[in-house]
């Protein structure tokens, strides 16, 4: 059952004047989060996340490549997004659009900023030879929230992650090193309302989305506006505080699954 | 209370022959055997072999009740949504207005809705609608949603059973289109009821006793407000 | 490609313990994916493939349309990491021909001059693939065009037959399809016996044509009654709703 897109700005608008969502969450309520690792075999480390309805599976490949001249003794990372026309009857077959690249550099940004993959100890030769983490992220199914699903799979992957130097004859496979990641919230403000794991529906009908990554001490490592709406100071604030508590609450499980 | 047992059929199973059965909906003939086309539930009535479709899109037929949305107002016509394989056409003779010609978005215009008749759908599968009918006009207020088609029958039930007991126990004004949009006006409460009660019979549309249990269902609901 | 390490028969079973004629297991999951009019989440052997299909809904652009019926949009896809060594995102020559030869199967069972001037757009996605993963894939696709409610004449099913160590076997894994002799990938109408998808290579007599097709549709068959199974299952399970 959906409701149709010219009613759903007003619906959902009374509703969250009324302190309700159309799902029945609390406004800072995540939908049930299912994360799944290892569902890749043939990659170096896969995972599959549902976050309500929107699935994503992300897998990575581990190459072995040049380093950069500025940075001759450390590993290197690439992320890609694809948006298939299997996650949603709007997405198009062929080569990314603004959405995808956005939602892969964002993805991408989150991990490398926070430095959560220990490049350093991805060098094989220094200067010559280094590892390549490729992250491919794989939409299936497209209900709301893709940064989220997309940063929580990617992270559960690069965990679930062996590096296969015996593949290539570099030594023994070990697991990826990787430090605490931050975890990326999202919310997205309509009417005055801040609701955070937007459905599709309040994301249709938002004006403005902000996602907040934020580490174990609950500093905050990574942020991302986006849509042309604006956001009052107050409501950064709401956002900050609904993504550390999520934040806190997304790490234990990953933790769990993950076996840290 | 008698139970006709519900028989799922898939494509290309065989439910009969042409000697002894009609092919009706659903159903295509080869060699004088009647075969199912879809994935549904076979209905045998007199002779007549149908298959009810589980799901798929809508397929408008002349005569239909349905709820557009128009997409584009053009100079003497307007296409609507009518959530088909392809936009319906609305021409300015089908509508209750004098509308001169190149002034069609003065009277309805991209977003708004409608509630139609199917007046034709010729070989190429065009589709025609009209507004010219008592009870068809523009919408306003309420709120429309969208449910799969193929549950439609449920929803209205066996000569309306089912609608009437939504309309009685929540006082909601509620029309049903064919093509699987609802439109629901009333107090938000109630309307919230009707919504929950929907969404209840689409995931349980297959079963048996559905209408008595959604009727005690709501019955014990309104007790409670009271 | 020959390796004379690689030993594919050992004890008269095969690399993983099959006999010559029997199947990977196969598990099929129906109408998991939320937005999708139909879909299908498949397993066969280590494969592991998604569909989802969307229509009939209107042919864009416009003059792709065909006036008397509905165009099949077939897209093959392998995700980058569902290989050894990591595949570009996108689509190459290999994905788009097994794209196309894909679609002509389905048009063929499928009802198409019930919806003129639309499209059936079928999105297979191999996220781990071991060996058939083209025949999978169909198989997945017939199963999720049910699902979706599209009217066809028969659920399309595919399977592979091939020559290796110059015995003939069905359902080529990994490294028979590597190392072996020949690979025969057959798509059927499982109802009518019609071949709907055919290719071959490798090298073989007409003889041994003749047993590998008679194996491949044997297979076809059997993978029919699971794809058959699959779809009742998971309707059944909505009927007894108490």
């Amino acid at each position: 059952m959906t409701i149709t897109p010219s009613i759903k700005r007003d619906y959902l608008s009374k509703l969250a004047a009324q302190g309700k969502r159309a799902d029945n969450r609390k406004f800072d309520e995540y939908r049930s989060i299912e994360i799944e690792i290892g569902y890749v075999p043939k990659a170096e480390g896969s995972a599959r996340v549902k976050i309500g309805n929107t699935q994503v599976v992300a897998g990575i490949k581990m190459g072995v490549g040049e380093p950069y001249p500025d940075t001759p003794n450390e590993g290197v990372m690439s992320t890609a997004a694809e948006m298939i026309p299997m996650a949603s009857p709007d997405f198009e077959a062929g080569p990314p659009r603004e959405n995808a690249i956005e939602l892969a550099r964002v993805v991408d940004r989150g991990i490398r900023e926070s430095q959560v993959i220990e490049v350093k100890k991805l060098c094989i030769e220094p200067g010559e030879k280094i590892w390549i983490v490729f992250i491919d992220i794989h939409i299936l199914d497209y209900d709301g929230n893709l940064f989220d699903a997309a940063s929580l799979a990617s992270l559960a992957a690069l965990y679930n992650t062996t590096v296969p130097a015996e593949h290539f004859e570099i030594g023994e496979n070990f697991p990826l090193p990787m430090k605490d990641p931050p975890i990326s919230c999202t919310s997205v403000k309509f009417n005055n309302a801040i609701v955070t794991d937007p459905s599709l529906d309040e994301e249709e009908v938002a004006e403005a989305r902000l996602t907040v990554a934020t580490d174990e001490n609950g500093d905050i490592r990574a942020m991302q506006k986006g849509l042309n709406g604006s956001f009052t100071v107050d409501e950064i604030k709401k956002v900050i505080k609904a993504s550390i508590d999520n934040g806190k609450k997304i790490r234990e499980e990953l933790y769990k699954i993950v076996g840290k | 209370m008698t139970q006709e047992k519900r028989e799922i059929v898939i494509p290309s199973q065989l439910l009969g022959d042409t000697k002894q059965n009609k092919a009706g909906r659903g159903t295509f003939v080869e060699q004088g055997k009647i075969y199912s086309e879809i994935l549904g539930i076979v209905n045998r009535k007199s002779d007549f072999i149908n298959v009810i479709p589980i799901k798929g899109r809508y397929d408008p037929i002349e005569g239909d009740f349905v709820i557009g949305i128009v997409e584009d107002p053009m100079a003497s016509s307007w296409l609507v949504d009518i959530n088909a394989p392809y936009p319906a056409l609305l021409h300015v003779s089908e509508v209750p207005w004098d509308v001169e010609f190149g002034e069609t978005d003065r009277y309805l215009n991209h977003g708004d809705s409608v509630m139609a008749k199917v007046a034709s759908v010729d070989i190429n599968r065009k589709v025609n609608i009209t507004l010219k009918d008592r009870n068809l006009y523009k919408i306003k207020g309420g709120l429309i949603i969208n449910v799969e088609p193929s549950k439609v029958p449920r929803i209205i039930g066996k000569k309306g059973s089912m609608i009437s007991i939504l309309k009685k126990y929540t006082r909601c004004r509620i029309f049903v289109g064919q093509n699987g949009r609802i439109w629901i006006d009333g107090d938000d409460e109630n309307v919230a009821k009707v919504l929950h009660t929907i969404k209840k019979i689409e995931s349980e549309s297959l079963s048996y006793g559905l209408t008595n249990r959604i009727e005690s269902l709501l019955k014990n609901e309104t007790q409670e407000v009271q | 490609m020959k390796n004379d390490d690689i030993k594919l028969f050992q004890d008269g079973k095969r690399i993983d313990g099959r006999t010559n004629d029997e199947l990977r297991p196969i598990k099929i999951e129906v109408g998991i994916l939320h937005r999708a009019d139909g879909s299908c989440y498949l397993e066969w052997g280590g494969n592991k493939i998604m569909v989802a299909v969307y229509g009939p809904r209107e042919a864009v652009p416009r003059h792709t349309q065909n006036q008397l019926r509905a165009i099949v949009n077939a897209r093959y896809n392998m995700a980058a990491f569902s290989v050894e060594d990591r595949k570009r995102p996108g689509p190459d020559r290999r994905s788009r021909e097994i794209s196309k030869v894909t679609s002509e199967a389905l048009e063929k069972i499928l009802l198409l001059e019930k919806f003129p001037r639309a499209a059936i757009d079928v999105n297979i996605e191999v996220l781990n693939a071991e060996a058939g993963t083209r025949c999978a894939g169909l198989t997945a696709a017939g199963v999720a065009l049910a699902d979706a409610g599209i009217p066809m004449k028969d659920i399309p099913v595919a399977c592979a037959a091939g020559k290796i160590e110059g015995q003939l076997v069905l359902d080529l894994g990994k490294e028979e399809d590597n190392y072996g002799d020949a690979d025969l990938p057959v798509a059927l109408s499982p109802r009518t016996g019609e071949i709907l998808l055919l290719q071959m290579d490798g090298h073989l007599t007409i003889d041994e044509f003749d047993k590998a097709l008679d194996m491949a549709i044997k297979g076809c068959q059997k993978v029919s009654e699971l794809q058959k199974k699959a779809i009742i299952e998971k309707y059944i399970a909505e009927l007894e709703v108490e």
